[in-house]
């Protein structure tokens, strides 16, 4: 991630690269536009909700403008559960509402079990983002969500829905739902775990399905978190796996062919979902792969169908600004499993942390 | 007395002999500094000419990619007056006692036991194995003590054995005790140089003067006080030195171990720069930090040198 300024501004630019974040680098002139390449390819006709996280307009906001960047797929992230344990505790059926969620939580720990398993170590970063963020678009609605995430002006993370959000997860915290060395356990801790049979759900990415389909294959469920109220609208995390073409890339065009083959090209899209695990996106008339038979991935693949007909998708608030995770949530989210933070204070910390890294 | 022709011969050779002399001592001056030249190239490209360069971004507010903007002093003005930035400092000198005042205790006594008690293979062999630690990669270490002090860990494994679960925890991830646990692993590592080089600092000294000592009836620490510290001054103040950088200066024990967290419970300025620098990309702010830090070992280490170098050596 630090080396990606250094490789863009150098002498021999790479044609194509992974971007974690892209407006400063937009603001370098170091990424090539490629609104030429959507008109030319038809990128244009796809889903617009596909490109906006890629879009970056002139005054350094995300979500409309020039497009910079394509994802070679498109994740979607929820809960997974271990489905002998949720058979253990009674579910029969994923959790229509939070608080039918909450009840089969409050089961897990009547039962000596692990509600959900968790990272949250400094070395990953505060997992515990995970289920805050779903939290938040449960009790208030995704845009001001996006908005914070996409740098638009004056966007706030501090917002009396997000309040009651972290609240909320305070409580789960407070409750032991999460494991007590919560602030110590590692991002591939936390999954080996999770996959011995430790912790009845986990908050986590469709980037992991083929790790848990090995290990836990047919065991492993997914559903999109559940709705403040029964038939809310359903939402979720949902980030592109974001490649760029380098300003002064010599291949350009190739890079450009390249994006347009893997979201079009049976075979790409057929490699894209059994390796990947995500949905590969692309024009909408082309139909999905399947992954093999018992895959969790298929239940990710049909979940992600259903988060983007409520127009759900959200990118991740970890995202917002290159640090803001390291600087802002990880620090804040260990100091609240530490009883050093509240819901207020947190999502304050965060907001002063956000506002000091964009110069506000 | 000198006639008047002597000494005007005298004064007219003068010049010439000046020069005879000054060329033939000018040479090989010429060619020493021929020799130290392309070391004090290298010295100039690699140390001197960064050292310089972060002094100048300190003042400027960059990117690291894009146009730079002079700032002035508020790059260090924000070093001294933001709490995480000043928290990172105060968390290195806590660290100081951790690395350097224990390993060098510590590193006293057992030199001081082995040195007394034992000669020979035992010597030797006990000498090596308390070095050990200091031959493995500082990132592996970090990451098998990770393993033995988290939840489900070798040491909370122990602590339940002896009936002392309730002290059981994550070690790492606990805010009152993350720091400690850093500093542990310091210890661990640095205990062996101290011992190591105290021991043949110990072994310089006059064995007379220690048949002296027990001739007067003087105990192990009577000796130690009397004979052993003063004869090994020179070889503590560098023990301190090392480990005393090694505190100010921590990166990679912290960094594979806590990360620097839980919150900023083991934030160092070592750890603060990376993210400054690499993550934040605030190059001027970076910069103006690690200039503080290079100031801070100096301002520690200098009454060291000072102390252990003394009036008689």
């Amino acid at each position: 991630m630090n080396a990606t300024p250094r490789l863009l501004s150098g002498d021999n630019p790479p044609d194509l690269i992974r971007l974690p974040t892209m407006v400063s680098l937009v603001q370098d002139n170091l990424l090539k536009n490629l609104d030429e390449y959507a008109a030319a390819f038809g990128w244009d006709q796809w889903p617009p909700a596909q490109l906006s996280q890629n879009r970056v307009a002139a005054d350094g906001t995300r979500g409309a403008g020039s497009l910079y960047a394509m994802g070679l797929n498109y994740s979607l992230t929820g809960v997974f559960y271990n489905k002998e344990l949720a058979a253990q505790i009674g579910m029969t059926e994923p959790p229509k509402t939070v608080a039918e969620f909450d009840a089969l939580l409050a089961e897990a720990k009547a039962q000596g079990l692990l509600p959900m398993m968790v990272w949250n170590a400094t070395a990953s970063g505060g997992g515990l983002a995970f289920p805050l963020q779903q939290l938040m678009a449960a009790y208030g609605p995704t845009g001001p969500i996006n908005d914070w995430i996409f740098q638009q002006p004056d966007a706030t993370i501090d917002t009396a829905t997000n309040l009651q959000a972290t609240e909320h997860l305070q409580g789960w915290i407070d409750s032991g739902y999460f494991p007590e060395d919560a602030n110590a356990i590692q991002y591939t801790d936390a999954n080996a775990r999770f996959r011995g049979g430790e912790g009845v759900f986990i908050f986590n990415g469709d980037w992991e399905n083929a790790t848990y389909d090995g290990e836990m294959s047919g065991n492993v469920g997914f559903f999109v978190f559940p709705p403040l109220e029964e038939g809310g609208s359903l939402a979720a995390m949902s980030a592109p796996l974001t490649f760029g073409i380098a300003a002064d890339a010599p291949n350009a065009d190739c890079a450009a062919f390249f994006f347009n083959w893997v979201a079009t090209n049976e075979t790409a899209r057929e490699i894209n979902v059994a390796i990947g695990g995500s949905n590969p996106g692309g024009p909408a008339d082309l139909a999905i792969p399947t992954a093999a038979e018992g895959s969790v991935t298929n239940e990710t693949l049909a979940a992600g169908g259903e988060v983007a007909q409520d127009n759900g998708q959200m990118d991740f608030i970890a995202n917002a600004t290159g640090s803001i995770f390291a600087a802002g949530w990880t620090p804040g989210l260990q100091e609240m499993v530490g009883g050093r933070q509240d819901a207020a204070g947190l999502l304050q910390a965060v907001q002063a942390e956000y506002e000091d890294e964009l110069g506000r | 007395m000198m006639g008047s022709e002597p000494h005007a011969q005298v004064a007219r050779r003068r010049p010439m002999r000046r020069a005879l002399r000054s060329r033939r001592a000018r040479r090989p001056i010429l060619v020493g500094w021929l020799f130290v030249v392309p070391a004090l190239v290298m010295y100039a490209i690699f140390v001197l000419q960064p050292l310089a360069l972060t002094v100048q971004y300190s003042f400027y507010d960059w990117d690291g990619v894009g146009p730079a903007r002079w700032v002035g002093l508020s790059n260090y003005s924000r070093v001294f007056t933001d709490p995480d930035l000043l928290g990172t400092i105060f968390n290195s000198f806590k660290l100081l006692a951790f690395f350097s005042v224990i390993p060098v205790t510590l590193g006293l006594i057992t030199a001081s036991v082995i040195h007394r008690v034992t000669t020979g293979r035992f010597g030797s062999t006990a000498r090596a194995i308390i070095f050990l630690p200091q031959i493995i990669p500082l990132v592996a270490a970090g990451i098998i003590w990770g393993w033995l002090l988290s939840l489900p860990g070798l040491i909370n494994q122990i602590l339940k054995v002896v009936g002392l679960e309730s002290v059981a925890r994550a070690w790492l991830g606990d805010f009152d005790t993350a720091l400690p646990s850093v500093g542990m692993i310091g210890i661990w590592v640095l205990l062996g140089f101290c011992t190591v080089l105290l021991q043949t600092g110990m072994a310089k000294i006059n064995t007379d003067l220690y048949e002296a000592a027990r001739l007067d009836g003087a105990g192990w620490f009577a000796e130690l006080r009397a004979v052993t510290i003063p004869g090994i001054r020179y070889e503590i103040g560098v023990c301190l030195t090392v480990t005393a950088i090694a505190a100010l200066a921590a990166f990679d024990i912290v960094y594979v171990s806590t990360g620097g967290g839980p919150g900023h419970a083991t934030a160092v300025p070592g750890i603060q720069i990376y993210i400054e620098a690499f993550l934040q990309r605030r190059v001027g702010l970076a910069s103006a930090l690690a200039i503080a830090l290079v100031l801070l070992v100096l301002i520690v280490i200098l009454p060291i040198q000072r102390l252990s170098r003394g009036s008689d050596r």
